[in-house]
């Protein structure tokens, strides 16, 4: 710790960081725009200057840029010093020259951070009367604006694009002040993280493309905390609403999880609750429109029969408790496929297993050799992938400290690492987008890379690993290398999970718990689950209540139906399989916010609520459990699944929390996420509607002139409401970040307790599982098939972050970036089969045929499969794939094209020229 | 013993000596003598002669190469960077260097790389140099051949490789920290110091970046000694420097004189006084980014401190002259597009300050501009000043425009009342 | 194959690449092997492209990105930044014209007039037979002998009005030509 003073102020601060830091995390307002918190600085906007002394005589001072300045022990500062306010009022100035004055159309408008500093700098009279600098703009795709005028060159896109998130496609060009950011060419932006610019960029030149469409100002729209349905890492969100529809979603600061980023698929995939695929009302065996009444009735009378209950991974832990209530423990059945369901259990298991550590994303961030077995995050858990691209930079920092060089110099501490990488080794099957960062890379057939996984076991439990016959001395090079690099770690990190299959979990889980022995410390493990509340679902699990088993009942035991909850079988076991079971009761209730094919089938159909419009407890991948808040009124003929289920205790989310953590012991701190009562003044309530929404009384007037009553919520600490605790003071909860002049995301600061700090009012979450045991070793891994048939490819199904998840794959804007299910296998094959890009592809004796996508890094005899999503139409269920298949080419183009096949995020495509016919 | 130790071989006339010519002058001599030395005992020779660097800062040259880490445990690959990008605006010194003598500064590039522990240095020369550029090119191949450069030269185990590198036309590559970024292949934005290129440089590695005229200092030092050099030159400055005039004189040109030569001296004696008919009014000692001076201050010696203690900086040594019949306020705004344009576009005040001044001198040449103009251009000494910005360009733009504001400002007023260009 | 129904997501991705030519890879090649590093050669090869082809179309670009696996977009970042690549067609000779201090004392503003009323050209234009571009440069270091040009690679010092006409005295009848 070191002491500073400001403005006569004296502060205990950190001596490792820079001055502006520390100011604000003293909470000071102190202007700036190029540093950001976690992109640390580098010195380009000259806002954030202070007056720094030598010493107390010293009357006069220097100027020093806050951001560029290292905290020294005994500094004198000040802010508000004269020269330091001019200085800063001209800096503000000189931005402000070629802005357009465009602020009430602009998408930025009440949440810019440069009007923000523009106030807070005190530059109130425009004194330029030259002309100003024009530019004109790109298209850039489906997500974002772009309005190059309003730039001010802090150089905060392109940090945040290339040097954070890897993207290519974006750069600073020409200079002086005629200084642009763009693509090479009009364009979509490639980066799965792109919409992270609407958040970096301080003012308005990159917006949120579809808020725009249907746009609402900040202070008018109505947010609450809530957590991101995209994938199982649980991202903090702050979606914001607007007469009864969701407009957008934020980043909501967490210091462990998502930081200040989230991917494009959170952010943009949210706007399926918008959709016309939604439910809206309840219906009947023939698709007639039932009132809620009629819905209770029908399902009342339905609940008299035998029923048993399907669970889901996408639905709440209190629907599935409630599920589970209704149908009784014995009858409530695993909402995942069979083999999903196996590798759930591995991970359950890992999460118990002292061994292990399952970290978050900050501890992701931090370590320091990673292997990934299988896993393609970036396409399963995008945010993830963020996060292991901030880990191969703990070297660099490594070699900074060693030139003495601050970890916050952000350029500088770049330029001296160059390439130098912690070790990332990534076991995969095809090109993952984060091979350009990756220190190994091991291409190949699942099967072989389980091989080599196992083979890598061995090496680490000191035996000489046994290479199958035949295994390439590439492989074997990859396993020494990637041992060498997991023994030399101070802080190995293992990831495998639930699209990698349970085998890869198994190995993962081994090669962990051996690499803790000999740690004599616990290893970090992440098994990734697939869905948002994957873990909640599993925990509430008899473990013999499989899927199949489920199928078994309806088929041989003459229970009279079923409930499937937040589910699509068809996503779940083999097409015949579902249909068969599906026929062979005449009750079938489905409860689901959209519209799937499972739902077609069913005799009683009622529509449940999105995160929208119900809060939800949802379990991420680590076991955290976290409360996503109710955002807006819910709609009459919606209710949560619980509510449908209509089980005692289900009258609120609250009171269903509390008994679930009474009656199951997996879940008894389960209502310690709820805001604790005594952080809560009693009777007083959080708004949900800003203290400055505008229109409120006149929202309904075009129906009805007199003022509506607020719509009450009994259920949360939450209202519908702008009156209420301020957020910043007392607040336990954070439904979007404001405070005194700072309008933008950038008050996020006020709300910390030191900048990239923890939140003050605490987050609303519990981590469920107690670890308390020590597994023993899965039993070793052997190839269970040989090779296969020299004519068959191995297929392999893969995932895609835009279209792969259920929800958002119904989100019109993470549409237009979805592709249609395809089949691609690399260039050789291409060149035998004949084919190319586009044509259709048969699976022979399957009657399955897939439009192909030649990509140049599929290992040979592998064919990848991704199997599309019901949302278009043009999806294949992968259970009804074969292990391996012989391919033919047919001799037609596929004309069914939807959405195309362009839209890959990992682009290996490659372009062959073949001439038509096979030449098998 | 010549006292104009860089100049000597330089003929305009008949072109630069050939490898063996050179070395029949005298040449690689210097470059020789290190072949028995220690680096640490160049180092301390170079330190020693109180050599300033001559790219416009005059920092101790000596001073600077002792921060590259040395030693065992340091980082093996260091280089050594010619800074030959010359386009301070009325500079023309290196060039003549360069295309008089290129064997001069490669002996001095041997020096110094070996000095600082160097295997590979680059010359990063400025686009439009093109005679310089071939020069170059066949004195370095020249080198090569007589085995001068490469492999264990002149027998010390010492290997040095030198790359001409030609850039592609900015001022701001000559920010040392610019150039590096436009050598690495990147967008030559400067770097944030510290760290400084002595400790991270090119690559990340330790890098040196020394002005042309800087080495070409060095052979003479190594070879005839640094009491020969302090001999030379005068007023706590030592060795000689390339001054050179622009302007309504009547001999424009450059010279290598001692240090402490009056500036009278160089412009009435080298370069023959104003043409007919033209008086001085003023002049930049040292090339566009510097102050005013005028003809009070003639009998002022040309050092590094006295020209510094009028308020003004010896910089490049290259004097551009104003005279009457021209318009000051048209000479200021002329170097303020210069600015403007060569700014990089990094940082605030000069990307943003810079036009607006720019945008000023345009209206004030049209009779457009108010005082309110001329308030905002004094704004913008200030806001553009010394440590405000992210490198030393603007900064360079506000000398001669604080400077000029004050000692013009009837000009400026006129300007303003004439409603046009009173010089017009 | 329906190319419109594959490219039906993307925003228009329209300009191609092209092959570079042996003589340019070839001396792109030499300027890779002094560097510890291909990319630090984009420049370079920017400049070899243009030394070969006049400009550097956007055909260029993506060819010499794939070349040295610079992504496009940097490779932009860095032509649009140096005074010296045209990123549009220019003439066959480019006059590099010397606008600064010491050239605009000795009245380069009279010989930038003289140039634009003989060839009809003002900055960034092209001569109607193609001949000529005339550009601002700052100052060619050739401060003694101002006002300087450059044109092509040749300098031409101690300019004035009468050299300028005769110097581009057959330019001259080439433009009325090209202006009827
Ligand atoms: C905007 C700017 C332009 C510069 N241009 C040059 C230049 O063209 N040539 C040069 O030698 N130094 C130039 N310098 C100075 C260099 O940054 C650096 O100080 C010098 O090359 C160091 O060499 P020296 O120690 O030998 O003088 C420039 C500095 C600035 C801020
Ligand atoms: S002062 Fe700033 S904008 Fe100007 S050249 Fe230096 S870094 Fe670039
Ligand atoms: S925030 Fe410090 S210079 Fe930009």
């Amino acid at each position: 710790m070191a002491k500073i003073t400001v403005d006569g102020q004296c502060y205990e601060v950190d001596p490792a960081n820079n001055l502006l830091q520390e100011c604000l995390s003293q909470g000071l307002d102190l202007p700036y725009f190029c540093w950001h918190p976690c992109m640390g600085s580098v010195g380009a906007c000259r806002q954030c200057a202070v007056k720094q002394y030598r010493d107390e005589d010293d009357k006069t001072g220097t100027l020093v840029m806050a951001c560029m300045t290292p905290v020294t022990d005994g500094a004198i500062l000040s802010i508000e010093d004269d020269q330091a306010k001019a200085f800063r009022a001209g800096v503000i100035e000189g931005l402000m020259t070629s802005h357009p004055h465009d602020c009430p159309v602009c998408e930025e408008g009440g949440e810019c951070h440069l009007q923000d500093m523009t106030l807070m700098s005190g530059h109130n009279y425009r004194r330029f009367d030259k002309r100003k600098v024009t530019h004109r703009n790109q298209d850039l795709g489906p997500f974002l604006n772009h309005e190059m005028n309003r730039c001010i060159t802090c150089y905060r896109c392109v940090r945040f694009y290339n040097d954070y998130a890897g993207g290519k496609d974006l750069s600073a060009q020409a200079s002086h002040h005629h200084t642009y950011f763009g693509r090479f060419e009009a364009g979509t932006l490639e980066s799965e993280f792109s919409g992270n610019l609407a958040e970096v960029c301080p003012t308005g030149v990159f917006t949120d493309k579809p808020f725009s469409e249907h746009y609402a100002r900040k202070w008018d729209l109505e947010a609450a905390p809530a957590v991101c349905t995209g994938c199982a890492i649980g991202c903090n969100t702050s979606p914001g609403e607007r007469y009864g529809s969701l407009r957008r979603i934020v980043n909501r600061y967490h210091s462990d999880i998502n930081g200040y980023f989230l991917c494009d698929r959170g952010r943009f995939g949210a706007h399926y609750v918008n959709s016309d695929f939604r439910l809206r009302s309840a219906k009947d065996s023939s698709g007639m429109t039932l009132s809620s009444e009629e819905a209770s009735i029908a399902f009342a009378r339905d609940t008299q029969k035998r029923l048993i209950g399907i669970g889901s991974p996408r639905a709440s832990v209190e629907a599935n408790f409630a599920l589970r209530r209704l149908v009784g423990e014995d009858n409530f059945y695993a909402g995942f496929s069979d083999s999903d369901y196996e590798a759930m259990q591995v991970l359950l298991n890992s999460l118990q297993d002292q061994d292990f550590n399952c970290p978050s994303l900050k501890q992701v961030e931090s370590a320091d050799a990673v292997l990934i077995i299988g896993e393609d995050v970036t396409n399963t858990a995008p945010r993830m992938a963020l996060s292991l691209r901030q880990s191969v930079r703990v070297a660099a920092y490594e070699l900074a400290d060693k030139a003495r060089i601050p970890q916050w110099q952000d350029a500088a501490v770049r330029e001296i690492a160059q390439e130098t990488r912690s070790p990332l080794c990534i076991f995969a099957t095809g090109a993952t987008r984060l091979d350009d960062v990756a220190t190994l890379r091991l291409n190949a057939s699942r099967e072989d890379l389980l091989e080599a996984a196992e083979a890598l076991f061995v090496r680490l439990s000191g035996d000489s690993p046994h290479y199958r016959e035949g295994v390439t001395g590439r492989t074997m090079q990859a396993v020494e290398e990637t041992y060498a690099a997991l023994l030399a770690a101070k802080k190995p990190l293992i990831i495998s999970g639930v699209h990698a299959g349970v085998e890869a979990m198994r190995l993962a889980s081994n090669i962990a718990k051996r690499l803790a022995k000999i740690r004599e410390s616990s290893c970090d493990l992440v098994l990734l689950a697939a869905e948002h509340n994957s873990v909640g679902h599993a925990l509430l699990l008899e473990e013999k209540n499989s899927l199949g088993s489920a199928f078994n009942r309806l088929k041989d035991e003459g229970c009279d139906g079923l409930i499937v909850i937040e589910n699509d079988l068809y996503n779940r076991a083999p097409t015949s399989i579902v249909q068969a079971a599906l026929k062979s009761v005449d009750t079938c209730i489905v409860i689901d916010q959209i519209e799937t094919p499972t739902a077609r089938h069913a005799s009683l159909v009622l529509p449940s609520t999105s995160f929208v419009e119900s809060a939800n407890v949802l379990v991420n991948y680590e076991g955290r459990a976290q409360l996503s808040f109710q955002l807006s009124p819910c709609p009459e003929s919606l209710k949560p699944v619980e509510r449908w289920l209509n089980v005692e205790g289900s009258e609120s989310t609250e009171s269903l929390i509390r008994r679930c953590s009474t009656e199951l012991a997996p879940f008894s701190e389960l209502d310690k996420c709820l805001p604790h009562p005594s952080s809560v003044v009693p009777g007083a309530k959080f708004p949900r509607m800003s203290h400055r929404a505008s229109g409120r009384t006149a929202m309904n007037a075009d129906r009805n002139v007199h003022e509506g009553k607020q719509t009450l919520d009994d259920n949360s600490v939450m209202s519908f409401s702008m009156e209420g605790i301020q957020p910043l003071r007392d607040a336990t909860v954070l439904g979007s970040s404001w405070a005194p002049q700072w309008n933008s995301n950038q008050s996020i600061s006020k709300f910390q307790n030191e900048v990239n700090g923890a939140l003050k009012q605490r987050n609303s979450e519990i981590h469920l599982i107690t670890r308390n045991s020590h597994l023993d070793y899965y039993p070793s891994y052997s190839r269970t098939e040989g090779q296969s048939d020299e004519h068959k490819y191995l297929l392999q199904a893969v995932q895609q972050i835009f279209g792969s998840d259920e929800l958002s794959a119904r989100s019109k804007p993470v549409q237009s970036r979805m592709s249609d299910c395809y089949i691609a296998f690399n260039v050789e094959s291409a060149k035998q089969l004949g084919a190319t890009t586009g044509d259709s592809i048969e699976l022979q004796d399957t009657g399955v045929e897939l439009t192909l996508v030649v990509r140049a890094d599929v290992p040979d005899g592998v064919a990848l499969v991704y199997p599309g999503s019901s949302a278009t139409g043009l999806s294949v269920n992968r259970f009804d794939l074969p292990k391996a298949a012989q391919l033919s080419r047919l001799d037609k183009a596929n004309s069914e094209y939807g959405l195309g096949v362009s839209s890959l995020v990992v682009d290996d495509r490659v372009d062959v020229e073949v001439t038509t016919g096979a030449i098998l | 013993m010549s006292d104009r130790p860089l100049t000597k071989n330089i003929d305009l006339a008949r072109g630069p000596l050939s490898l063996r010519d050179y070395e029949a002058a005298g040449g690689y001599r210097g470059a020789k003598s290190v072949a028995g030395l220690h680096p640490n005992e160049v180092l301390e020779r170079v330190k020693e002669s109180g050599l300033k660097g001559r790219g416009g800062a005059g920092f101790p040259t000596g001073l600077k190469w002792s921060f590259v880490p040395q030693g065992p445990e340091s980082e093996q690959q260091k280089y050594l960077v010619v800074n030959a990008d010359e386009m301070e605006p009325g500079t023309f010194k290196d060039r003549l260097l360069m295309e008089g003598d290129p064997h001069l500064l490669i002996e001095g590039m041997i020096i110094a790389a070996y000095t600082i522990g160097a295997n590979k240095a680059f010359i990063f020369l400025r686009g439009e140099y093109v005679l310089a550029e071939k020069r170059l090119a066949r004195a370095i191949a020249e080198a090569k051949e007589a085995g001068h450069l490469g492999t264990n030269l002149f027998g010390t185990g010492y290997d040095l490789d030198i790359v001409l590198h030609t850039s592609a036309g900015r001022y701001i590559c000559g920010e040392e920290t610019a150039l590096l970024n436009a050598l690495e292949g990147k967008r030559a934005n400067p770097r944030a110091k510290p760290p400084f290129p002595q400790v991270s440089g090119l690559w990340g590695k330790p890098t040196i970046v020394n002005n042309v005229e800087t080495l070409c200092n060095l052979p003479g030092i190594l070879a005839n000694g640094v009491e020969w050099y302090q001999s030379l030159g005068s007023g706590g400055d030592y060795g000689t420097k390339m001054f050179g005039v622009s302007g309504r004189v009547k001999k424009p040109g450059c010279w290598e004189l001692p240090f402490g030569v009056s500036i009278r001296e160089v412009i009435e004696g080298h370069a023959g006084g104003m043409q007919e008919g033209y008086s001085l009014k003023a002049f930049l000692p040292g090339g566009g980014s510097t102050d005013f001076l005028t003809p009070e201050h003639l009998d002022t010696p040309l050092t590094y401190s006295a020209i510094g203690e009028l308020g003004s900086r010896l910089a490049t040594g290259t004097m551009i002259l104003l005279d009457d019949k021209t318009c000051p306020v048209g000479m200021i705004g002329n170097l303020m597009r210069f600015f403007a344009h060569e700014s990089c576009g990094f940082c605030t005040p000069c990307r943003d300050g810079l036009p607006w001044v720019d945008a000023i001198f345009r209206d004030l040449e049209c009779g457009k501009g108010s005082a309110k103009d001329i308030a905002i251009l004094h704004d913008h000494v200030g806001y553009m000043g010394p440590g405000k910005t992210f490198c030393a360009l603007a900064p360079g733009a506000t000398a001669p425009l604080g400077s000029g504001l004050k000692l013009f400002a009837e000009e400026f007023e006129q300007h303003l009342v004439h409603g046009a260009c009173p010089y017009l | 194959m329906s190319e419109n129904k594959l490219m039906k997501n993307s925003v228009i991705t329209t300009s191609l690449s092209r092959e570079l030519t042996a003589a340019e890879i070839s001396e792109i090649e030499h300027e890779i092997s002094l560097y510890p590093d291909k990319r630090a050669v984009g420049l370079e090869a920017l400049k070899i492209v243009q030394r070969h082809q006049g400009w550097v179309s956007d055909e260029s670009m993506r060819a010499i990105s794939n070349y040295l696996d610079i992504p496009v977009a940097d490779l932009e970042g860095v032509a649009t930044f140096f005074n010296l690549i045209y990123r549009r067609p220019v003439g066959k000779k480019v006059i590099l014209f010397c606008d600064s201090v010491s050239c605009w004392v000795m009245g380069c503003d009279r010989i930038k007039q003289k140039i634009t009323d003989q060839l009809g050209i003002d900055y960034g234009e092209t001569t109607s037979d193609g001949e000529y571009t005339l550009i601002p440069v700052p100052c060619l270091g050739d401060c003694d002998k101002a006002p300087v040009m450059m044109i092509g690679e040749e300098m031409h010092r101690h300019l004035d009005e009468e050299g300028i006409e005769s110097l581009f005295r057959n330019a001259a009848v080439n433009k009325s030509g090209g202006d009827s």
